[in-house]
């Protein structure tokens, strides 16, 4: 046992003090720190960042499971395998932990480095942005990319800002753009949503198209006396048997987990509820405009909409501050993400670029937002 | 203008450990502390030396500055002790109680102008009871308020009770209000449903409702009349003006109380009767580990074992140091303790580690006031004078934020950011 004297290994003065950063880290996620109040009020809330953060990932629990479903249902229904619920799932599950695996293992690793370097705590942001990619890209990914794209946005979209809290772009969706534009190939077209290259029997198969909904609406495709995409109905996007991103596919479980976050008051209804009205309003004036025959609700359920509505467009960080700001925020997200949807000839998705240009615009909003309360306020002030 | 305020935003903590309205004992003291560190904006001069003997009202310490401004001793005695701190810094005038309290007179005539008002509270040391608003510092004798706010209740957690400490007090109070009115007008706020002060005369009355901080003064100033750049108003607690109608009326200061002893920690809750300056130790009894707190838990002041209660509080609360540390706290996100609704036994754990701000709308939550806390906060962080007129700092006052310390996520220490903002603005105003 060493003398109660000297400093510890990991304590002010010890041989591996400059450890401590991620020593702290795992030993606040092993118990809570014993601080107490020193200044200000005496008592506080049971909740902190890490509570705050598990949340997220718990309200992302039914998306990702779902995934891993369909990831094996489009697989067997694409390629004809005849597999059950549970070869499906299991599928899925193997084939998306390497991503997850691999997600958090970059993403943590420069988080520890960088808190180290300063000398700060580790944060605790990274759970949920880790979590969120392996959600928000093609199955069929390379790891390598993944590690890549999880790299830069960790790199030079937080670390470089000052960390958790600082970052003014959604790191998980900048990590899916520099995707997107690095390797189109990969991240886009019709025979990237479908996962085969973990099925040995598919091993000399060419990839099989499998377009996505809002691939096939783009394309006209719409039946309007069924009110079928192709050859996915409704319901089928509601429940998400459709080819998309692993996480975005499922209406139904992506609105468990908006429940979760605004049951907890973790994310902002306003956001979600304003993005939703700003991709109706564009989706409808649209149809009106002829620029697609799809009615505009079918916007909310086709493609990422909902899930960047739900957990990427409300990140307490990147999205407007204020709540007057926050409507605002949230209606021009979807409004703009349907515009892209509808008025593009390139991309098919919108979202993530609606709500990356958005997270720029937010400290925007949030200026005029507070510059017209004060100088309310300061009239206020002179006719009182 | 608005008589009626109904606030919506704010919180009441569940902590555990409420008074039940009953005086469960009267001490009256040996020993008796006056502690200058008690009002802020005063250099203390020390007027008296040990051994010296002092009555009920007798000066012993003045204002460097303005040597009018005196603070007395609320009883007779000798002096036994000046407590000095680091640098000579001047803690504490302790005075030895006699057995039969001798008051100075202060005459019973009612004072009849603004003047003779002034002269008064500052003859009987109560003029450190006047805060002027902005910056929360004592008043300055010289100046003239726009107005002089009194909240009659208290929402702060496990508060002292004011209609059953002050109840049987209404007369000194309105002897109070009618002495102040003459300097400025008086507004006093009323508890929505409470009749004991909705009988005061000669004051604006204001009803107000809704949760923690609706009894903070400064909150009611913000709906009654915000405090903008240029305006002086003085606020004083009910608890003084109470005092201040006693030396109108009888001649003597009495700074007796009924001190709520609260708190998950407390041997036994209930009030106390006792003086400003009494030694904690007389008033409860407090275990190993265990923090004393002259005040709430959210604003107070941690007082020890050892030390004496201040001239504003009326309230002790004893909690439990929370040194003990939980085994996977965050794979437990939806426990009780997370915005709790039930009442618990606090203890004074931070619940975590420091961070950059994340959460936006908490602060907003707790905050029934026109403002943005959050763009406030990062102002005075930021040191940034032009922003912080813009965003409201004369408005606050540490404690009106004090929720924000107990829901932030991240941990951050908005009281104290609060205060040094404001410290900033005197430096820089003066």
């Amino acid at each position: 046992m060493a003398d109660e004297k000297k400093p510890g290994l990991f304590e002010k003065g010890g041989k591996l003090y400059w450890l401590h950063s991620s020593i702290d880290a795992f030993d606040t996620f092993l118990r809570v720190p014993g601080t107490v109040t020193a200044k200000g009020a005496h008592v506080r809330d049971g909740i902190d960042l890490k509570r705050v953060m598990i949340m997220v990932v718990i309200a992302l629990v039914p998306a990702a499971l779902f995934g891993m479903y369909n990831v094996g249902l489009q697989t067997s229904t694409l390629y004809g395998l005849d597999w059950n619920f549970w070869h499906m799932f299991w599928y899925g599950l193997l084939r998306m932990l390497p991503l997850f695996v691999v997600s958090y293992a970059v993403g943590l690793a420069i988080e520890f480095g960088s808190a180290q370097i300063r000398g700060e705590e580790v944060n605790e942001g990274y759970l949920v942005t880790g979590f969120l990619i392996p959600l928000i890209v093609p199955v069929d990914v390379p790891l390598w990319m993944v590690a890549l794209a999880v790299a830069f946005s960790v790199l030079f979209v937080k670390e470089v800002f000052g960390g958790t809290g600082m970052n003014i772009w959604n790191p998980a969706l900048v990590a899916r753009a520099f995707l997107f534009f690095s390797y189109p190939s990969s991240m886009s077209g019709s025979s990237v949503w479908v996962s085969k290259t973990w099925v040995p029997a598919l091993k000399d198969v060419d990839a099989i198209s499998a377009a996505t909904p809002l691939a096939i609406a783009h394309d006209g495709a719409f039946d309007a006396a069924t009110g079928a995409v192709g050859q996915y109905s409704f319901m089928d996007m509601v429940w998400g048997f459709i080819p998309g991103s692993t996480g975005e596919t499922s209406v139904i479980a992506i609105l468990i987990g908006a429940l979760i976050l605004v049951w907890t008051g973790v994310a902002s209804w306003k956001i979600m509820v304003s993005s939703l009205a700003g991709g109706l309003l564009v989706g409808w004036l649209g149809q009106l405009a002829g620029a697609t025959a799809v009615p505009c609700y079918y916007q909310l359920v086709m493609g990422g909409f909902l899930f960047g509505s739900v957990f990427m467009a409300t990140d307490p960080v990147t999205a407007a501050q204020t709540e007057t700001g926050k409507w605002i925020y949230g209606f021009l997200v979807g409004a703009l993400a349907v515009v892209v949807r509808l008025w593009n000839p390139g991309y098919m998705e919108g979202m993530m670029l609606a709500i990356l240009l958005m997270n720029t615009m937010a400290p925007l909003i949030d200026h005029c937002v507070v510059s017209t309360h004060t100088s309310r306020r300061a009239k206020k002030a002179l006719t009182a | 203008m608005s008589n009626n305020l109904d606030l919506k935003k704010g919180l009441n903590i569940p902590v555990k450990g409420a008074a039940a309205p009953e005086v469960i004992q009267t001490v009256s003291p040996d020993i008796v502390a006056v502690k200058p560190t008690d009002f802020k904006g005063l250099v203390p001069r020390l007027l008296v030396k040990e051994g010296d003997t002092v009555k009920a009202g007798s000066p012993v310490m003045a204002d460097k500055q303005r040597p009018e401004i005196l603070l007395t001793s609320p009883v007779s005695g000798t002096v036994q002790q000046v407590v000095r701190g680091e640098k000579r810094k001047l803690l504490a005038v302790v005075v030895k109680a006699d057995a039969k309290q001798e008051y100075v007179d202060f005459g019973t005539k009612a004072p009849a102008s603004a003047a003779e008002t002034k002269d008064l509270l500052l003859k009987s040391g109560l003029w450190g009871a006047l805060i002027q608003r902005p910056y929360g510092v004592m008043a300055g004798p010289e100046d003239t308020p726009k107005a002089i706010f009194v909240s009659s209740f208290s929402t702060a957690p496990l508060a002292a009770d004011l209609e059953f400490t002050l109840g049987d007090a209404l007369k000194d109070i309105q002897a109070g209000i009618d002495a102040l009115s003459l300097v400025a007008p008086v507004h006093v706020s009323v508890k929505k449903g409470a009749n004991t002060f909705a009988q005061l005369k000669n004051a604006t009355l204001h009803t107000v409702s809704g949760p923690h901080p609706a009894g903070n003064v400064g909150v009611q100033i913000s709906h009654i009349a915000p405090v903008m750049k240029g305006d002086l108003v003085w606020t004083l607690s009910l608890l003084h003006l109470a005092a201040i109608g006693h030396v109108i009326n009888t001649g003597k200061l009495d700074l007796t109380r009924k001190v709520a002893v609260t708190g998950p920690a407390a041997p036994k809750t209930g009030y106390v009767q006792c003086l400003s300056g009494t030694p904690v130790k007389a008033i409860t009894a407090a275990a190993q580990g265990v923090r004393v707190i002259g005040g709430d838990v959210l604003t107070g002041e941690i007082l020890g074992a050892e030390g004496y209660l201040g001239f504003f509080q009326n309230q002790l609360t004893l909690l439990q140091e929370g040194y003990e540390r939980e085994w996977f706290g965050w794979a437990k996100p939806f426990r009780p303790k997370v915005h709790s609704s039930s009442w618990y036994n606090m203890d004074t754990n931070l619940h975590g580690g420091p961070r950059a701000f994340v959460e936006t709308k908490c602060f907003e939550d707790v905050t029934p006031m026109d403002i943005f806390p959050i763009y406030l906060i990062k102002a005075c962080l930021a040191g940034d004078i032009e922003k912080m007129e813009k965003f409201g700092i004369y408005e606050v006052l540490p404690e009106d934020l004090a929720l924000c310390d107990y829901v932030d996520p991240s941990k951050n220490e908005i009281q104290a950011i609060i205060q040094k903002g404001i410290d900033l603005m005197i430096k820089e105003m003066a």
